[in-house]
């Protein structure tokens, strides 16, 4: 069972990750769930009437997909098979940014501490590590660097804040 | 040039500390080697051959006598008192031990340095014209936009794992010196009809297996608009660059793949929606950072050009070395000097600790403490008052830097090849030494005129030999190493790829091949018709019947 931290700190997983659902006689009663975007897309109104039905995406997968249904979906996962395959820090930034999702953003798959920086950085706010780390390091791993240089969807970049008073920097979501 | 503040320093530190832990880890076993490696590339450290290879960055090549001395203490106390310049711009040190790199980088910490994504699957060491600021024929000045584009790529933390490494040039010239149609993305800055500063966007060009010739995506780009159009393309990039097949997955397939018209569509349809958003950069933001390249207080007044041609006429060597190794410069009085690192008996690029230190003090005594390393893998000192050139030209000649040879055959292109590098087919160093052996009557090399030799080791071609007017590519034939020829490329405004002669050859046969290519040349061309233009213009057969000829 990995480990999940939430908005900052370790925090208690509700959701069942749901990797592979054949059909929705599948989904466990009375639990919430996280299914992959193609049962949501083909169960749409079923799952909504559900409730507590997270979504996750692969990184082929189009973020567009959810356009229309942000406001129903309270989770979104997005995978990341292997660290190294960074579709999902475009997809997180597409969502948070470009389409305007408030729901929680969490990263799956093999998430390791030294990406957990940049993972918060593109807009994610809840991380699924495993269950052999150091959550308590791990956590320290966002304080790896204190600011930066770029746009992020955490911050304007430094050349619009440099001569700004502190106080008067947008604050992160 | 760019100096830090404290905003700058304190990233840098961060890195540092960030890198010893992940190093610690390793070498506590917390970390395993694959999810180690990606950590250690984008700190430029390569597990090589025979040891470790750390890459240092030089930002669009540009370095201060202070920064040099560092990396000449560096070399001394964790290598083996010599470093290697790249064609990236950058600084190769072959033997660091691994525990002691993050010491390394604190110490280069100090000076403002660092070793940020010189390797990796992210955006490395932006490059530009060794030129820059100086030259006569530029339209802006590269380095405040070069500077911008470092700060942006610096950590950005969508772009930290690409399907592969991805490459930015930009020249502010008309004569194109720093390669921008064969990068991942090419700026040439250029003004509009109103007057207005902006950049010509070009995408797609590469070497590497699959070498391909950039395209104009866009003809002008607003200068307030440079990031978000960067990160349009880098975005599509990520999202859609193939990552099946490392061999395929540089931003040039897909743009071959989609089709150059519909990609150039795909990033407009993604910049459309970061236009005018928060990273457009306002002019303060580009007035500031032109501060930092201000001119130089210059001495006022032309020099006495009598003087300085009285001595050329008086001494051949010296007017060989000016006809050669020294360009003009838009400050009347002044001038632009090449030191070359292509000399018999030394690696091309490489440079002892001694000769970084001697260097420093030039730059210091000559040329206000600056030096630019260029793609060719020279170094620059960029303000030299004419009154002072033979002085100096005594002084580099008493180092063995003033061999006058800059863009002649002898002023080779060179990667480190097998010697150093674990993916090598074959070696280059050698047969550097010994093309440059052949050719050591200066006064030849001189008839023959410009000519770019370029040799890689491998497929990577780091060290461009597409562009080659002679490419050299070595390959492996049933694990003996043999070279592939090519001829006919250039790199510059007229930017083509070389085509390849026919069967590879033996490494002793190189020097035979190279004389054979340049007696054909010598033959057959026009007066003033550079190597390149006469392979144009009279094609591959000439050349191949002589070369052909004489290996049988």
């Amino acid at each position: 069972m990995p480990q999940l931290i939430s908005l900052g700190a370790r925090a208690a997983d509700r959701y069942a990750l749901l990797r592979v659902v054949a059909s929705l006689a599948d989904l466990p009663a009375a639990q919430p769930v996280i299914v992959p975007v193609a049962l949501w897309t083909a169960w749409r109104a079923a799952l909504v009437a559900r409730g507590d039905v997270g979504v996750w995406l692969a990184p082929a997968d189009d973020p567009a997909a959810l356009v229309e249904d942000l406001a129903l979906v309270p989770l979104i996962a997005i995978d990341f098979p292997q660290f190294t395959d960074g579709r999902g820090y475009s997809h997180a930034r597409l969502l948070r940014g470009r389409l305007g999702y408030l729901g929680e953003l969490r990263a799956i798959g093999d998430i390791q501490r030294d990406q957990l920086y940049y993972l918060a950085q593109c807009g994610f706010d809840a991380f699924s590590i495993p269950d052999a780390m150091d959550a308590e390091a791990a956590l320290k791993a966002f304080g790896d660097f204190s600011d930066g240089y770029q746009a992020t969807e955490r911050r304007l970049p430094w050349f619009r804040r440099r001569d700004v008073p502190a106080a008067a920097v947008v604050p992160p979501r | 040039m760019y100096r830090y503040d404290h905003f700058d320093q304190q990233l840098v530190n961060e890195r540092v500390a960030q890198f010893r832990d992940q190093t610690r880890r390793f070498l506590a076993g917390e970390l395993t080697e694959d999810a180690f490696r990606p950590l250690r590339l984008q700190n430029g450290l390569y597990i090589q051959k025979h040891a470790p290879m750390l890459r240092i960055a030089i930002p669009y090549g540009m370095l201060a006598s202070r920064q040099l001395r560092k990396l000449a203490e560096i070399a001394r106390r964790y290598d083996r008192g010599y470093g290697h310049f790249t064609t990236r711009q950058n600084l190769q040190l072959n033997w660091p031990r691994l525990e002691d790199v993050p010491d390394i980088l604190a110490d280069l910490a100090t000076v403002e340095m660092h070793a940020i994504q010189t390797s990796g699957n992210d955006v490395r060491n932006i490059t530009s014209d060794h030129f820059a600021g100086v030259a006569a024929d530029e339209v802006a000045d590269p380095r405040p936009w070069c500077e911008l584009i470092r700060q942006w790529a610096t950590f950005h933390p969508e772009f930290a794992y690409l399907p592969r490494k991805f490459k930015i040039a930009v020249t502010g010239a008309s004569s194109d010196r720093t390669a921008v149609w064969i990068h991942d993305i090419g700026l040439v800055l250029v003004r509009s009809a109103s007057g207005q500063i902006g950049c010509r966007v070009i995408v797609g060009g590469g070497l590497g297996r699959t070498p391909i010739i950039g395209r104009v995506v866009r003809e002008f780009l607003p200068r307030a608009e440079i990031l978000n159009y960067l990160e349009a393309i880098l975005r599509t990039y990520n999202r859609f660059g193939r990552r099946d097949n490392k061999w395929k997955a540089r931003i040039k397939i897909l743009v071959k793949e989609r089709g150059p018209e519909q990609f150039a569509r795909d990033i407009e349809a993604e910049w459309s929606t970061l236009e005018g958003g928060a990273a457009t950069v306002p002019d303060e933001e580009f007035d500031r950072l032109a501060a930092f390249f201000a001119p130089p207080p210059y001495v006022g007044g032309a020099a006495d050009k009598a003087a300085l041609n009285a001595a050329i006429a008086d001494n051949r060597a010296f007017g060989s070395w000016v006809r050669r190794n020294v360009h003009g410069h838009r400050v009347p009085g002044y001038a632009i000097v090449t030191l070359s690192l292509k000399r018999a008996g030394v690696p091309p690029g490489d440079v002892t600790a001694d000769e970084m230190d001697a260097i420093a003090e030039l730059a210091d005594r000559y040329s206000f403490g600056e030096v630019s390393v260029s793609h060719e893998q020279n170094l620059i000192l960029r303000d030299v008052r004419e009154a002072d050139l033979f002085e100096l030209w005594t002084r580099l000649k008493a180092l063995r830097l003033a061999t006058p040879n800059i863009g002649l055959l002898t002023d080779i292109v060179c990667c480190p090849g097998g010697d150093f590098c674990s993916l090598a087919n074959a070696r280059s160093i050698p047969i550097a030494e010994a093309i440059t052996r052949r050719f050591e009557d200066i006064d030849y090399v001189h008839d023959v005129g410009d000519l770019d030799i370029n040799m890689s080791g491998c497929m990577n071609a780091c060290g461009h030999h597409h562009i080659g007017g002679i490419g050299i590519l070595g390959v492996d034939k049933g694990g003996d190493e043999y070279y592939q020829v090519s001829i006919g490329g250039s790199q510059g405004n007229d930017a083509a790829l070389g085509r390849v002669i026919g069967p590879s050859f033996a490494a002793r046969d190189l020097p035979d091949v190279v004389e054979c290519l340049v007696e054909t040349y010598v033959a057959h061309r026009h007066a003033d018709e550079r190597f390149v233009d006469t392979v144009r213009r009279i094609g591959l057969e000439p050349f191949k019947e002589r070369v052909y000829a004489a290996a049988h």
